[in-house]
């Protein structure tokens, strides 16, 4: 059991919380970093993914579990960071604008998509933004001079003045690097001003309003800044795939989305690294399985889907807090043995909750 | 003194009921002044007009602040903390899933200094902020005593402490106005006292002028130096906690008419009638 003896308030405020902390992320970028010389490229492709995702993971954590808005259309934002990033790349227009570009167009549509939220909430707001998800999906499909309709769109190497990132070990360090920048940026703003009062909004937001949070700015920026990662995240995407085209932003990419923060644990940073890292890994694991299983199942239509559903319903119904809140739970144990009590993640039900004001 | 904040003909209507009629008062600066009332009297209706939830149908609400006076009904639900008015629920409306210091620090969120570009790099500014911020949040954790769940979740403190760490997010804020809805409210006779205390120090230590709604009258007369008492939304007396325990009026809405009773009361037999028995008719 670790004992923190907290002497000075910066202690509060840092990012690695102790001594161990800080070797284990440190150990976990290095082992990053050491990747391309390790992993096959196939493997470190699928890291690449991991990573992409991780960031779009970000954003609808920052969105869905902290600011406690549900987007059911996430991935229009990818598709809207994908499709800038491929035309301004195309037009030859350097990476750092190109991406920039991306996310700030992704930001405003997730300003626009955001002010619905002030009205709605909860299952409502779930159903506006799916339907934006459609007018996105259809959009890209029907703008045929610009995003090449549903034949799709090649995308170009990225290139810093000059240089192509055309391998993919460039890209992966191309990746790893924002991902860093992502994680380190929504860290920061968990810890000051602006994440509180996202936390507010998502506890009680009659109290937050009345502790003077502007609840209108706030879950507008919360959508911008949601959607610019994805946006981000989009751009990544676009340059890895090479080509793009709108059913990679239908729905179920929006699902499966919502599905890697759900099953990585809402409100926690890890997980949507622990969610994108599961939702890479799965196929890979069910493929794997499929050779061991006896044909009628193994090569049975549909297994995949019946797979994920389970361990969805799975984690809902027995791990409400996803794959980081059992990684808590595990470390409690080991940490605590042999004293861990079973109900000791247990929550109190809240009956004095006012639902006057709502 | 003078008047922080005034009411004048405070009316506020939700479709066929009027939920508070023609209410006006004035709370004079430094002192605590105390809504009373039977249940669906318009007590939090009042609050949440000042707080801003609700609009009033007619009537204005002026609040004097260190740069004068302005008209708080012209200002929307968000800015009335950072006029210097903070408030409790009566129901509690803590943020659950975040420890008791970080609710303080969003009770903060009035002093923040910087934007969000700031935030996102975390800046030496915004560093210098938030450790000024602990600094004023560990004084309130050490007014009212709440070290001990500094670090706790919210969602796993019992409902007394809940109460107490409420107060000490609206305290955070740096009100010279704060509204306390039922402070008592489920709280035992022991945390009543403590509240009791608290509020005094509130009011005389820390200046800060307290409106508040209660219904322990021990509590109301204890702390407060006047009293509004209101029935169905309507204002019934005002004066010191005595002189309102003791206004027909309020013993009417409290208790019901003289008349009431009578018509309550149970026949009883009398002594020395002989048969024992009483009828309707005896009455």
């Amino acid at each position: 059991m670790r004992f923190i003896f907290k002497t000075d308030y910066d202690q509060d405020i840092r990012l690695a919380k102790h001594e161990g902390a800080r070797f284990w992320y440190s150990a976990l970028v290095v082992a990053l970093l050491l990747a391309p010389w390790v992993l096959p490229e196939y493997w470190l492709a699928q890291l690449t993914f991991v990573l992409i995702y991780s960031i779009a993971g970000l954003g609808l954590m920052l969105l869905a579990g902290f600011t406690g808005l549900f987007s059911l259309g996430h991935a229009a934002f990818l598709g809207v960071g994908a499709y800038t990033e491929a035309v301004l790349t195309n037009a030859g227009v350097p990476f750092p604008i190109a991406i920039v570009g991306a996310a700030s167009l992704s930001a405003a549509v997730g300003w626009v998509v955001g002010l619905p939220a002030l009205r709605v909430r909860g299952i409502y707001l779930g159903m506006a933004t799916l339907a934006f998800g459609f007018i996105v999906e259809e959009g890209l499909a029907r703008w045929d001079s610009v995003t090449g309709g549903n034949s799709g769109l090649q995308v170009k190497a990225p290139s810093i003045s000059g240089w192509a990132l055309s391998t993919a070990t460039e890209f992966y360090a191309l990746c790893l690097l924002i991902t860093i920048l992502a994680t380190l940026g929504v860290l920061n703003l968990l810890r000051s001003p602006t994440g509180r009062a996202f936390v507010a909004i998502r506890d009680s937001e009659v109290s937050a309003q009345s502790m003077g949070i502007h609840l209108a700015h706030y879950k507008t920026l919360s959508f911008a800044l949601s959607a610019a990662l994805a946006g981000i995240a989009g751009a990544l995407y676009a340059h890895k795939l090479q080509f793009i085209s709108p059913d990679q932003f239908s729905i179920l990419q929006s699902i499966d989305l919502l599905l890697m923060i759900v099953i990585g644990g809402l409100g926690s940073v890890h997980g949507a690294f622990l969610g994108a890292t599961f939702l890479i890994a799965m196929p890979q694991v069910i493929a794997i399985l499929k050779d061991y299983l006896p044909a009628s199942i193994g090569q049975a239509p549909g297994l995949q889907s019946v797979i994920y559903g389970a361990v969805l319903v799975s984690f809902v119904l027995f791990e409400p807090m996803g794959l980081h809140g059992r990684w808590l739970k595990v470390r409690t144990y080991l940490q605590s043995f042999p004293f861990y009590r079973k109900g000791m993640f247990k929550r109190q039900k809240s009956f004095q909750k006012s639902d006057r004001l709502r | 003194m003078s008047a922080i904040l005034s009411a004048q003909k405070l009316s506020v209507r939700f479709g066929g009921v009027l939920a508070v009629k023609d209410v006006s008062f004035d709370v004079q600066a430094g002192e605590v002044f105390t809504l009373i009332g039977p249940n669906g009297a318009g007590k939090t209706t009042v609050f949440n007009l000042i707080s801003r939830i609700y609009h009033p149908t007619t009537g204005t609400i002026d609040y004097t602040g260190p740069s004068g006076t302005l008209r708080l009904t012209d200002h929307a639900a968000h800015e009335v903390a950072a006029l210097g008015i903070a408030r409790t629920f009566q129901n509690i409306e803590l943020f659950e899933f975040a420890t008791v210091l970080q609710n303080l620090l969003i009770g903060r969120h009035t002093q923040r200094r910087s934007n969000l570009w700031q935030d996102l790099l975390f800046t030496g500014r915004v560093r210098t902020a938030e450790l000024e911020a602990r600094e004023k949040v560990e004084e309130v954790i050490e007014f009212l005593e709440l070290q001990h769940y500094r670090d706790t979740l919210v969602a796993g403190l019992p409902y007394g402490v809940r109460k107490v760490v409420e107060m000490a997010r609206a305290l955070c804020a740096q009100p010279r106005l704060i509204l306390l809805d039922e402070p008592s409210s489920g709280l035992n006779v022991e945390e009543t006292d403590d509240m009791a205390f608290w509020i005094q120090d509130i009011c005389q230590e820390l200046g800060v002028t307290i409106l508040m709604v209660e219904h322990d009258m021990s509590l109301v007369s204890k702390v407060s130096d006047r009293v509004l008492a209101m029935n169905q939304g309507e204002v019934l007396a005002m004066g010191t906690a005595r002189e309102v325990q003791n206004d027909p009026g309020v013993i009417e809405a409290y208790l019901g008419s003289v008349s009431d009773v009578a018509s309550l009361r149970r026949p009883v037999a009398l002594k020395g009638t002989g048969t024992g028995k009483t009828t309707g008719a005896d009455r």
